[in-house]
Formats: C-alpha cells, structure tokens, sequence
C-alpha cells in the first residue's frame, strides 16, 4: 500500500499545476512537498507584471499568478508540507524528506512528479578572473533580497547577462534608487524577451553591450569596479577592448540549470542538452511512474507554458496511477488463484505490454534545433494533440521549422524571427502518427527555405 | 517628418517597428505583423504608459515586504514619481491580494494594489 | 604581560597554539583578519603529502613526513575530515624515468613508507583517467587529503578551550624590544610578550626583519585553482601530480576530502602579498595543465575558481627556531608546500623549542579532543530523528547543494571562535560552497547570523572588514533625497 498516489515534488507553478490537473483527473490521494515556507516557488520574488497572459487573458504578477493556483490548491483541498526538503527518492519512488516538525520521514508513492525548477548559473561556471570580494550576486539572489526581504545589495550595479531575470533587475534596481551602469551579454543577442529589453533598459537608458563581458573584478573586500571587453565570435576577449566601470555591485544571470540532483540520485536519464530528464509524450522520465514538469525538465521563458506543460504531466500521472490500480486488481484477483510462478508472469505483463506499444519513436533535434522535450513518442500513448517544444541554438531571421516523419515534410512554418532566448513549440497530431504506421523517427530542423 | 524605431512587445516576435511622425500625428506604421503591433506601436509614441511594480514594508506580517502594482498603468513619465510616492509606505498586516495601499498615486488617478498576501505573523518557538 | 604571543591564526600558528596550551603559559594570538583560516591555509591543496619531494635532510622533508604520521590520529582528536586516498607522481616518458626514479629514492631517504613504482597498466587500472601517455608513476599510499579549514579551526578551537586568547582584526604593525620581550604594536592596541612566534605566512620576513638584521625574504607565490563539481569529483580517486618542476609540484588533479574534484595551482610570483585575484591566463593554464595528466576533464563543471599564495622563502626550506640575533623571537616562516602536512609537527616542534627555553610545565587541565560541528549526515535515521525533535532547527535545510541544515549554522556562529561572517560559515559547515555558490542560501544565512549574534543584516559581511554584503534598503536614496529638500 502506498501512502500517497502521486507526490510533487516543488510547490512551484509547476507542481501546483501539475497538482490540480491531477486531482481534477479523479486522484484524490496528493501530496506535494515544497523546501519553501509558502506555496509559488520562485513567482514569490518575480513581482514585476507580465505572467498569465496565455492562462488567464490578463496580465498578472508573479504573486497574483501564483496565487491563482494555491487558491485552486487549496480550494480542491491538496495536501502539501512546506518547509520540507525532499532528501532522497528512491527507484521504488519512495520519498525520503525533512522538514522541522516532522523529522525525517519516508513516504512511498504510486506515481512520483518532479517539479523541482531551476538554480542559477554561478560565476564559477564562468570563470571570470579577479577578485572574490563581496558584491557578487546572482540576479535571482539580488531579486530575492530586494522583493522579499528590502535589502539594497549596492548602490552601483553592472548586470552580466541580459537573461530575463537580468533585465527585470536593472530595472528593479533603478527604481529602488541605484544606478545601473551597463548590462553585457557575452553572446551577440540578448537570452531576454524583446518586451524586457524595451521596459526594463530601453525605458531608463540602461546600455547593453552584446558580445561583451567581464573580464576582470576588481576589490579585495567589496567589488569597486569591473572591466568589460568585447568578445570574438569565439567567445574570447578581444585585446584593447577593455573598458573599466566603478561600481560596487555585479550582479550576473547568466544562465539557469534545471536543479536534478534528486533525479539523478534515483537514476534518471538526463538529457545533456537540456540537463532535464528524457521524457516520453507523457513527460514520463525512463523510471515507470515519475514524470517531471517545468524548469527541472527544460528551461521556460514563460510561466504559462510551465503550466500548461505541468498540467499535462499531472494528467498523466493521474492516468498511470489509474492503469497501475487496474492493473494490480486484475493481479489480485488472479493472485488468489494462482501460484507465485504465475504471479510473477502476470507482473510482466505490463511491461510487456508496454515494450510492444511503447514503439517508442525518437523525436531528432538538428539544424539548429538544439532539443525537443519530449524526446521519444509512443503514439499509443498519445493524446489526440501533443505539443513539442524546443529550443534553436542561434538567431534564424525569416526561416522555418519543418518537422520531418522519416524523409517527409509533414510541417513547415515560417517565423519571422527564432531565438534562443525564446522557447518554440509545434503541435502534432496523433492523427498525423497514424498515417505512418513504420515510422522510424521525427526530425526537426530549422530550414530556409 | 520624424521617424522613430520601436520594438513591438506584444509577443515573442518582437516586430521592428518604423512610425512616421508629422509633429504628434502618426502618418505610418510599419514593420508590424498584426493589429496589436500597429495598436502598440500608436500609443508607444504618443502617450506611452506602464504598469508599475514595487514593494512596500509591512509591519507585524509573516513577511518584511509587500509587492504591490500599479492597478492600471499609468504615463511612463511618472514611474519615479509613483515609486517615490511609496518611499515612506508601511501597511499592517495582513495584506491581501488586490487590497489598495494606496489610493490616485503621483496624481495619476491610478491606485497601487497588493499582489500578495501577508498573513499576520505568528511566533514559532522553534 | 604574556608569556607567548603568536602572530597569525593560519594552520601554523594554530598548531602552535594548540602544542602550547599543553604548558602553563599565558598565550595569546593575533591575527589581523576577522577570523582563523584567512590567508595562505584557506587557499591551497588541501594535500597531505607523503614527503618524497623535499631534499633529504630539510626541515621540509623532516616536517613533511612527521606531520603526515600524526594527521591521522590529530584527525581523530580533533575530529576533522582527513583520509589517506594515496597519491600518484605521473611519469609521462621513459626518458623521464630517472627522474621518477630520484623521486623514489629520496623518498626512501626520507623516510616515506610504502612508496612504489607503479607500470603504466597498473597505474591506468588503479586510475583510468590518467592520461594515455603515462609511462610509469610513483605511488605513495600514504598521501592524503584534508579538509584545511577543518584542521585549522578544530586546532584553534581546542587551542582556545585549553585557555589561549584569541585577538582577531589585530594587525600587528611594528615590534620593539623590551629587556624581557617584545612589544607589539597594533591597530587594535599594544601587547607585550617575552616570547614572539611569528607565524605570519606571507608576512612572516616583515615581522622577523622588524627585529633581526639577518634578514630574510618571502615571495608571495600566487596558485590559481579551479574547483568542480561533486558530480566530476570520481574523475580521479588518488592525488595525481605531474613530475615535479622548478616552481613546485607543478599542476595537481585531486579529489577533495568533500567529494569535489580540484585542479591547480599555478606559480606566478606576485608583488601584492594580498594579491589573490585569480588571472585569465592563470586560469586556462590551470584547465590546460590538468589536462595533460588527467583526460577529459569536465570543465564545463567548474563551480568556482580561486588562488591562494604560497610563502616561499628565498632558501627554499621552511625557517623555523629562534632567530639569531633575536632571542625570544621564534620564526615559522617560509610555510609553503608541503605546510598543511607539516604542521602538526611544527607545531610539535615551536613548542619543544618554547618549552625548553622558558622551562614550561605541563597544563594538567590540557583537554587534547574537541568536538567538530555535529554533521547529521553521519546519524541513523533514528538517531536524526531524535536530534531534530530535540533541536528542530536540523530539520531544516538552508543550504540546498551541501544539504547544510539551520543547526550546523547555528552551531557554527555560537561555539568558541564561532564564525562572525558568511564565509566563516562557509568554511566551517559548507553552506555556500556547493554548486550554487551560495546563490540560495546567502540570504538565509545571513539572516541565521543576524538572529544569533544581534547584528543587523547591514552590518554581515562576506570576510569581516569592508566586505558588507547590504548597501541599504529599498528606497532609502529617495528617503535621504525627500530628507535633505
């Protein structure tokens, strides 16, 4: 017997997605777990507007978004623990967690939902030379203190990296009384929305220097300055382009990396691409029964999309926990009759059937399409519509996205403009599937023409 | 005729847009892909306006901030004046979601809501 | 007046204040930082060498091997992470074997145990990272790693309960002598002391040439380190260090005592004896180096990078007894590699000398373990159950990546000698230096230090000094700005 049906694991957009939708598909027994002392993850400290515009027609906050979900949470009445950190999950999904009150405990769960979201990139991962004074934050720190707490981590700023949480802090900064000097980008566009771009520097003259980055820190004790070069289509610093600017505070958004420690200790495939797990079209990771949803399976740029893609993965949760109950009743009953030999053969049965149906069909990223979450469709296990998404690796102007079915065209898009900074997705059809009963693979690439 | 470059916001695309301008009367608009983009494209040139989000301090709440808005947006040349206006602010918990913390901001007519919710803190002996 | 004062709380002066507090003696240390740990022994390879390197008959040498005897057991009385992984000296060609050879040799002479000359296969198969192109490689069973803070403030700390006074932010700035001793001048006060141990790292021919004309010179010896992930940390199991050079030992691929995978030093001499700042250059030498004794390092796992200096003294071994013409000005200098092995013989030994020369008589009092900062990790579930209910405050995680709970930190700002800063905790419990370098929990901890030692959050600062980590509040420029109109 199982303590819980499914258990989340993140109390983020993700898991509260992933929480209604499953409860809204008939699981009654859900838990989710969040490390947080209140329920939203990181919307908490994204207060500035733009979120739920897909979802819910309106622009909102990142609290008021958030909130819309734990009301739902709470109105459906899903049980979660806050201040709880999930320690350890197990093959056989039992959940290994901590929190005050409770100490450590271990729950054991039918279907287990990773939604564990994302950390930021640290400076070291970039190996900027220089100094290790204090001064040097994460975007998402800086965030955290200023919103959540009233902090000024400096008065002077240099912002290295114009991801949106970059941008969204130059402006943050500003209005709360610092000057931010520059915000440089190592590649030769920026990782943010255009939207950000215009609101959060073009609005207050903030420069952004592409190509460039940070060469040298400078300050035993405190940042007092950082130097800047401009790079080659290499990446390295260009000698002679050297530009110094006093400041106190660096603050650098320089990438984010799903957080999969948990995932990878029960032995989760990951995709190196995305540092996410390899999914299925039912965002089922390798392990039976653990499927994971947002940031910690690939990083978004919308929280909208995190949702819709969390309420899918709650659904299919929600279905695999149905199959598994069907399952086990026709075991039990067929346990009473039979003998241990049998029984074992009967618990194949499943996986059998699955090796048959899963056909599993591998969705290839080329040309300029750098991954696609799901990476494997098994169409018997396909919804009537599927939505893949991707990422391109460089700016593609005026170009398509074809997707191919062996050697077959079967989409072609054009888009004005592909970045990386912005997350594309194409929907399938099953119907499309099923006209291709042999299919070996689908590819996806980015074409001129 | 002055022309003037603007990136659309309305979505991801992020269509270059060009505004010719005679004085404060708009004589194109290019560049755009759909309707909003020409709709943005107008008001960004002749009467730009925002939504404004900041914080402000809370007392006796189970949070030190409270993040607030701009309930409508309001012209682009009173961000400051609004943030500025919610310097010395300090509400009492507990705060509500869409609560008014303060009412007309910088004289804009406009209201500065919570978009969370502080609850009232309560002391944990552990 | 007191009978001892050492100047710095780094590894050396540490260990010496520990072997002191065996004897009755009024011992005081300064140390112009804010905390233990500061300067060259927070910065280096962690290695405890096995002792093959230095010229037979060198202090080096003779230090190296007896401080490596003892570290296990100081290790267990102080409860410290220490482990005897092994190390390997690659030999890349077979025109190198000679040099290889001498290696071995002097080792012997020197006293090490076990050493062996390992074939390439049996060094590829005890090691299958190692570069294709090794040849042949000296094994030293014996070599192991630590944790250099760990052993610096469990010395200190029990230094400390055994009743030696700790001065931090003292900057000792000038020595005069006195009929019976010396008189330091600093910037926190004056202190006298019949007897001076310097042990100033970096600084220690600043402070011996304040009273001695036979002078000496130190070289600030800059080393730039990458540190990578526990997820590369597997990638070697052993120390592997290419054959030595001019300039040291040249480029080391190590696993860490915490599981991480280090890579470094450089050798760049440096003018600034504060000059840690790593270099471009330094760095990609670093990834370069490694690379040619270990393959496919994964770079792209770095988490942090940093560098440290090496004391190097123009003689090139370690200066360690009474200056000539200075009596009762004891030196400890030139403390560069193979320092953090050699120190509990050092320590050993500025004791003996002390307790000879002032005639010192044992401390009966003298309490030889102390207890680290408790890691829950180490417990049964049921024993960790029992914690948490007792103190709930390990039941909560603050720092995500090292799994460091709100009890250690709590802990780590209230025992004696406790941290006063961000990275003070760092150093003793790991929050902060795991993947996210201290991304997520930076704030938590603050606010832990704040609640626990009544400072106000702008007040913290990363490493004491100028290093506050809070400018101000929000809005307080318009608040000053409203004011003033």
């Amino acid at each position: 017997m199982k303590d819980y049906d499914i258990v989340i694991i993140g109390g983020g957009p993700a898991g509260l997605a992933a929480a209604v939708s499953a409860r809204q598909s008939g699981i009654e027994s859900i838990l989710i777990l969040e490390r947080d002392k209140e329920l939203g993850g990181i919307l908490n400290q994204c207060i500035h507007n733009g979120f739920g515009l897909h979802t819910f027609k309106e622009e909102l906050t990142g609290p008021e978004y958030a909130d819309r979900f734990i009301r739902q949470v709470e109105e459906l009445k899903i049980a979660y623990k806050l201040n709880t950190m999930v320690m350890e999950i197990g093959q056989d999904k039992t959940v290994t967690a901590m929190n005050r009150e409770d100490g450590l405990f271990v729950i054991r769960a039918e279907a287990v939902i990773l939604a564990m979201g994302c950390r930021e990139r640290p400076r070291g991962a970039l190996n900027i030379p220089g100094y290790r004074p204090a001064g040097i934050y994460s975007a998402g720190t800086a965030q955290r203190l200023v919103n959540m707490e009233g902090y000024m981590p400096g008065r002077e700023v240099v912002i290295l990296g114009s991801g949106d949480i970059g941008l969204i802090m130059a402006r943050r900064m500003t209005l709360e009384g610092a000057k931010v000097k520059v915000v440089a980008e190592l590649m030769p566009y920026s990782g943010g929305l255009k939207r950000n771009i215009v609101q959060c520097l073009d609005d207050y003259g903030i420069p952004l220097k592409l190509s460039h980055t940070v060469v040298d820190i400078k300050g035993k004790e405190r940042v007092e300055g950082v130097t800047l070069a401009r790079v080659d289509e290499k990446n390295k610093p260009i000698p002679g382009t050297e530009e110094y600017y006093d400041c106190d505070t660096l603050l650098l958004s320089v990438g984010l990396i799903p957080e999969n420690e948990l995932s990878r200790g029960m032995g989760v495939a990951i995709n190196p691409v995305t540092s996410g797990p390899s999914v299925n079209e039912s965002l089922e990771t390798n392990l039976d029964g653990v499927f994971a949803c947002g940031n910690v399976l690939h990083v978004h740029d919308l929280v909208d999309y995190v949702s819709e893609e969390a309420a899918a993965a709650g659904r299919n949760a929600a279905a695999y926990v149905k199959a598994a109950y069907d399952d086990a009743g026709r075991e039990g009953r067929q346990t009473q009759d039979t003998g241990p030999a049998d029984k074992a053969a009967e618990q194949d049965l499943p996986n059998a059937e699955k090796a048959d149906a899963s056909q599993a069909v591998p969705l290839i990223a080329t040309s300029g399409v750098r991954y696609t979450v799901p990476s494997t469709i098994r169409v018997s296990h396909m919804d009537e519509r599927l939505t893949v998404r991707f990422r391109v690796g460089g700016v593609y102007k005026n170009c398509f996205v074809s997707v191919y079915f062996d050697d077959e065209r079967v989409v072609h898009r054009k888009k004005q403009v592909f970045a990386p900074g912005e997350m594309e997705e194409v929907r399938l059809t099953k119907e499309q599937f099923l006209q291709y009963p042999d299919l070996a693979a689908v590819t996806f690439r980015i074409e001129e023409e | 005729m002055e022309t003037r470059n603007l990136t659309c916001i309305n979505c991801p695309m992020g269509c270059a847009l060009t505004i010719e301008m005679e004085g404060n009367e708009v004589v194109s608009i290019s560049g755009n892909t759909c309707p909003r983009g020409e709709a943005y494209g107008r008001k960004e040139v002749t009467n730009p306006t925002r939504i404004v989000t900041s914080t402000v301090r809370v007392t006796g709440g189970a949070a030190d901030m409270v993040s607030v808005k701009t309930k409508q947006d309001i012209p682009k040349e009173k961000i400051f004046d609004c943030v500025k206006a919610l310097r010395d602010v300090e509400v009492q918990a507990p705060v509500h979601v869409g609560d008014v913390i303060v009412s007309d901001v910088a004289g804009t007519g406009v209201d500065i809501v919570a978009t969370r919710n502080v609850g009232i803190y309560r002391f944990d002996p552990a | 007046m007191y009978d001892v004062i050492i100047i710095g709380a780094g590894v050396c002066g540490a260990a010496i204040a520990r072997e002191l507090s065996r004897y009755q003696a009024k011992i005081c240390v300064l140390e112009k930082e804010e905390d233990v740990c500061c300067g060259t022994s927070k910065a280096n390879s962690a290695i405890v060498h096995a002792g093959y390197d230095a010229v037979t008959g060198s202090l080096k040498a003779k230090l190296n091997v007896h401080g490596n005897e003892r570290m296990g057991e100081l290790a267990q009385e102080l409860d410290f992470p220490f482990e005897r992984k092994g190390s390997l000296v690659l030999c890349l060609s077979e025109a190198d074997l000679p040099n290889l050879q001498a290696l071995y040799d002097r080792g012997i002479a020197n006293g090490v145990q076990e050493l062996r000359i390992l074939n390439r296969e049996e060094v590829l198969q005890m090691e299958p990272n190692v570069t294709d192109h090794v040849y042949a490689a000296l094994y030293a069973p014996t070599a192991g790693i630590v944790c250099p803070f760990g052993l610096n403030i469990a010395l200190a700390e029990n230094a400390y309960t055994n009743g030696v006074e700790f001065h931090f932010n003292t900057e000792v700035t000038g020595i005069g002598r006195l009929e019976d001793g010396y008189e330091l001048q600093t910037d926190n006060g004056t202190f006298r002391a019949r007897y001076v141990v310097n042990a100033a790292g970096v600084y220690a021919d600043r402070f011996h040439n304040m009273v001695s004309d036979k002078k000496i010179h130190i070289t600030a010896r800059r080393g730039d380190y990458c540190l990578l992930d526990k997820e590369a940390g597997a990638h070697v199991e052993r120390t592997v260090f290419a054959l030595p050079g001019k300039l040291g030992k040249g480029i080391l691929v190590t696993p860490t005592i915490h599981g991480n995978l280090l890579i470094g030093p450089t050798a760049i001499d440096v003018e600034d004896k504060e000059g840690i700042n790593t270099t471009a250059e330094g760095l990609a030498q670093v990834l370069e180096k490694a690379g040619m004794s270990v393959k496919n390092i994964p770079a792209r796992q770095v988490i942090t990078s940093f560098a440290g200096l090496r004391a190097h003294e123009d003689g090139d071994d370690f200066i360690i007894g009474e200056a000539e013409d200075a009596p009762g000005f004891i030196d400890c200098a030139g403390i560069e590699s193979p320092g953090i092995a050699s120190c509990p013989a050092i320590g050993e030994m500025v004791a003996d000398i002390l307790r000879e020369k002032m005639g010192l008589k044992e401390n009966e009092d003298f309490v030889s373990t102390r207890q680290g900062i408790l890691n829950p990790n180490t417990l049964s579930m049921e024993e960790r159950n029992a914690l948490i209910k007792k103190s709930p405050a390990y039941g909560n995680i603050v720092c995500r990546c090292e799994m460091v709970t709100e009890g250690e930190i709590i802990d780590a700002v209230t025992r004696p000698l406790g941290a006063k800063s961000l990275d003070g905790v760092k150093r003793r419990t790991r929050a902060g230096m795991g993947r996210c370098q201290s991304g997520f929990c930076a704030p938590r901890t603050m606010e832990i230090i704040s609640r626990e030692c009544g400072m106000s959050m702008s007040d913290i600062t990363k490493a004491g000094g100028a290093s506050r980590l809070i400018a101000g509040t929000n809005k307080d420029i318009f608040i000053a700005a409203a004011k003033e109109k």
